[in-house]
């Protein structure tokens, strides 16, 4: 199934080729966990400190059992803060 | 100890300085900067006074950590009546202008009354005079404070001055120091031009002293490490600054765009941290340069850039082609998302005007998005505007119109009356994003609903820096909580409300509660005092000064009903993203907050509360 993975700040440089503007479509298998996405591009989940499905948070937690599902769109953070 | 003990009051229509002690009382009860000057502006004004009237007061105030080797101990704060607002103003600056103040000697200037000319207050140590301005009068706020540098003979001199912009009258003018440093919301900066005084230039040589050094170096020791190995001010904000936030809060479907009609910006990619870094086609660099610190600041958030010199706004302009103060989160989103542009560099160009003459960007480019939704809508035409095509999403409009509003000319005098008159001009108030007359800041409140009733009961009008809760809203600090929920968002408010009272109140920055909290600022705060600080009489101290600004607020007119936000909040759901479907729940959480506060139903706090408080 198709998916959208965005890695924004110090986590781009982990983003596979054809990727435009911090994002990147890709295929994965149905029943993917967010942490075998990062896992496929080598993303430290350490650093993953931010993460989003479709704009909601989802929990360290969480991470590791929360399945995909057909365009889903996954975005992650480094630890950042602003205002 | 810590304060320095002395009060410069300048009276501008005797041209008079004068030195007085410091009401130590009144710093035991109000710490210093925004608590103790507002304490100050409380007791020496009508409330009820115009603003821009000689009766109006402004007071530039340092805490009593500004100066010393503490992290982030730099601060500095304007404090008057807002010509934006009519509230009560505090707008606090970094860079290094309040280090020099504090070396001078001086926890206060008070300046009241009117100068007949134009005039600067310059500081050396204990020496303060008025000089005469005229020749600075009508240039901006880069000439003012590279001339009078000049004339000294002393770059270490450091001056905080208006640009053209707060001469005539912009009602959202600042106070910048530094070049790009300044004291930005509210319209201090118009209070200051009103009283025809262009600058304040000082040099400042007798150090800060402090009631247990070898304690308090251990105790800053101890909070630079805490920041230090923090990731977000260790790591994340140093590398990409504020500017992280435009694709979080995109993401998250809390981005106002275009007048917030929209939640989210198409292209919000292309004007955050990550399109900072990117190399351009035409030269080969990015437009950051590198990151900058404000005196102190063991964190370095800030942006400098550079505009890509091949660019329309600049490529004939070699002044322009500079390296300067950057975007932050909150200047690229109001000259962005709020207005649809998505051209970095055109940003840049209008971030430069806005500090070269002296707006606030966040209100410029929020009144600018006001007039481009009239200009779509016909109520505003080229008539109007001077030619101008007001439409969203065009760059060179903005360049234009940024120009015209910093030398308040043209239709950029209209926009310089910020959304609030304008659009009650143009018979269209419902689309001023506003409370209390000041322009959100860039967070919608209906995809972060503790930042809707942030702004609703900010006491100097819609702000984000009064209670941040996109912290916790977002970032998950100190701890998560979902924010697309109203419950529970009223402690949260006024929890952040307090603790920020108190940072912005001890010459530290408030960025540094992005790792410390009271408990970090208590010893550093206790080993430079006299007394004893604990984390309890702070958060006492906090809710004193809201309490006594809101006080201020009620005495100057306003009432419960301006904690408001506009319609477009309140019943036109988002459209896109986490939060579609979704209004502001400030109803359900503005009656909670009171009772929260000790407050009446109608926003009045209780006799008792005031009595248990001390105000």
């Amino acid at each position: 199934m198709q998916m959208t993975l965005k890695l924004f700040a110090s986590l781009a440089p982990f983003m596979p080729e054809g990727a435009k503007d911090n994002a990147v479509q890709i295929e994965v298998d149905e029943g993917t966990t967010i942490n075998q996405v990062f896992d496929r591009y080598q993303v430290p989940h350490k650093m993953a400190h931010l993460v989003l499905i479709n704009g909601i948070y989802i929990a360290p937690a969480d991470r590791a059992t929360r399945a995909l599902v057909e365009g889903d769109a996954v975005a992650a953070w480094p630890p950042v803060a602003g205002g | 100890m810590a304060w320095a003990g002395k009060i410069l009051r300048v009276n501008l229509t005797e041209g008079t300085c004068k030195s007085e002690p410091l009401n130590m009382e009144w710093a035991n009860a109000y710490l210093g900067q925004r608590g103790l000057a507002t304490k100050y502006l409380t007791e020496e004004i009508d409330p009820k006074v115009d603003p821009l009237s000689p009766e109006n007061k402004m007071i530039m105030t340092t805490g009593p950590l500004t100066g010393t080797c503490a992290s982030t101990a730099g601060r500095y704060s304007v404090v008057t009546k807002g010509a934006l607002t009519g509230a009560i103003a505090c707008s606090n600056s970094g860079g290094f202008f309040g280090n020099e103040m504090k070396n001078a000697g001086w926890d206060q200037i008070i300046f009241e009354g009117k100068s007949p000319k134009p005039v600067y207050l310059f500081i050396e140590n204990d020496k303060a005079e008025l000089l005469d301005a005229s020749a600075h009068w009508g240039t901006s706020v880069w000439d003012t404070e590279e001339a009078i540098k000049h004339n000294h003979g002393d770059p270490q001199i450091r001056v905080a001055s208006i640009g053209i912009s707060g001469e005539k009258g912009v009602k959202y003018a600042c106070v910048v120091n530094d070049m790009h440093r300044a004291a930005g919301r509210s319209g201090v900066g118009t209070v200051m031009g009103s009283k025809n005084l262009k600058a304040v230039a000082i040099r400042g040589t007798k150090g800060v002293s402090v009631k247990d050094p070898k304690r308090f170096v251990q105790a800053t020791n101890d909070a630079k490490k805490v920041l230090a190995e923090n990731a977000v001010t260790g790591e994340g904000l140093p590398a990409m600054g504020t500017q992280v936030l435009m694709n979080v809060i995109n993401e998250v479907g809390a981005l106002p765009t275009r007048n917030h009609r929209d939640s989210q910006f198409e292209g919000a990619n292309d004007i955050g941290a990550e399109a900072m870094l990117k190399e351009r086609e035409s030269d080969g660099k990015p437009n950051l340069v590198t990151n900058a610190a404000c005196f102190g600041c063991t964190i370095a958030c800030g942006r400098i850039s550079e505009i890509d010199r091949t660019h329309f706004s600049v490529a004939e302009r070699p002044e322009y082609q500079i390296i300067s103060g950057g975007l932050e989160y909150e200047a690229a989103w109001a000259l962005g998302a709020a207005t649809g542009i998505n051209d970095i560099e055109a940003l840049t160009f209008a971030n430069f005007i806005c500090n070269e003459q002296g707006l606030d960007p966040i209100s410029f480019g929020a009144t600018v998005g006001a007039a481009m939704e009239m200009f779509e809508d016909g109520v505003l035409t080229t008539k109007e505007t001077g030619g101008i095509e007001l439409t969203f999403g065009n760059a060179k409009a903005l360049c234009d119109i940024a120009e015209l509003t910093g030398r308040g000319e043209g239709f950029g005098a209209e926009i310089g009356l910020g959304s609030k008159l304008l659009c009650e001009k143009y018979g269209r108030p419902e689309l001023s994003m506003t409370v209390k007359g000041q322009e959100f800041p860039a967070y919608d409140g209906r995809g972060i609903q503790g930042m809707g009733l942030t702004y609703a009961t900010s006491n100097r009008g819609a702000c984000h820096l009064r209670s941040y809760t996109v912290a916790s809203e977002i970032l998950g600090i100190p701890e998560k909580t979902d924010p697309l929920e109203s419950d529970g968002k009223a402690g949260l408010v006024r929890a952040f409300q307090d603790a920020t009272a108190v940072v912005d109140s001890s010459g530290m920055c408030v960025f540094t509660t992005f790792a410390w909290t009271l408990e970090d600022f208590a010893p550093q705060i206790d080993a430079a005092c006299e007394g004893e600080w604990t984390v309890e009489r702070l958060l006492e101290i906090g809710e004193r000064i809201w309490n006594l600004e809101r006080q201020f607020n009620l005495a100057a007119g306003f009432t419960g009903k301006d904690d408001n936000l506009p319609a477009r909040l309140m019943k036109d759901a988002a459209k896109t993203g986490p939060a579609e479907g979704k209004t502001s729940g400030l109803d359900t959480m503005l009656p909670e907050y009171y009772e929260i506060r000790g407050w009446t139903p109608e926003g009045v706090p209780s006799n008792e509360t005031l009595s248990r408080l001390g105000v």
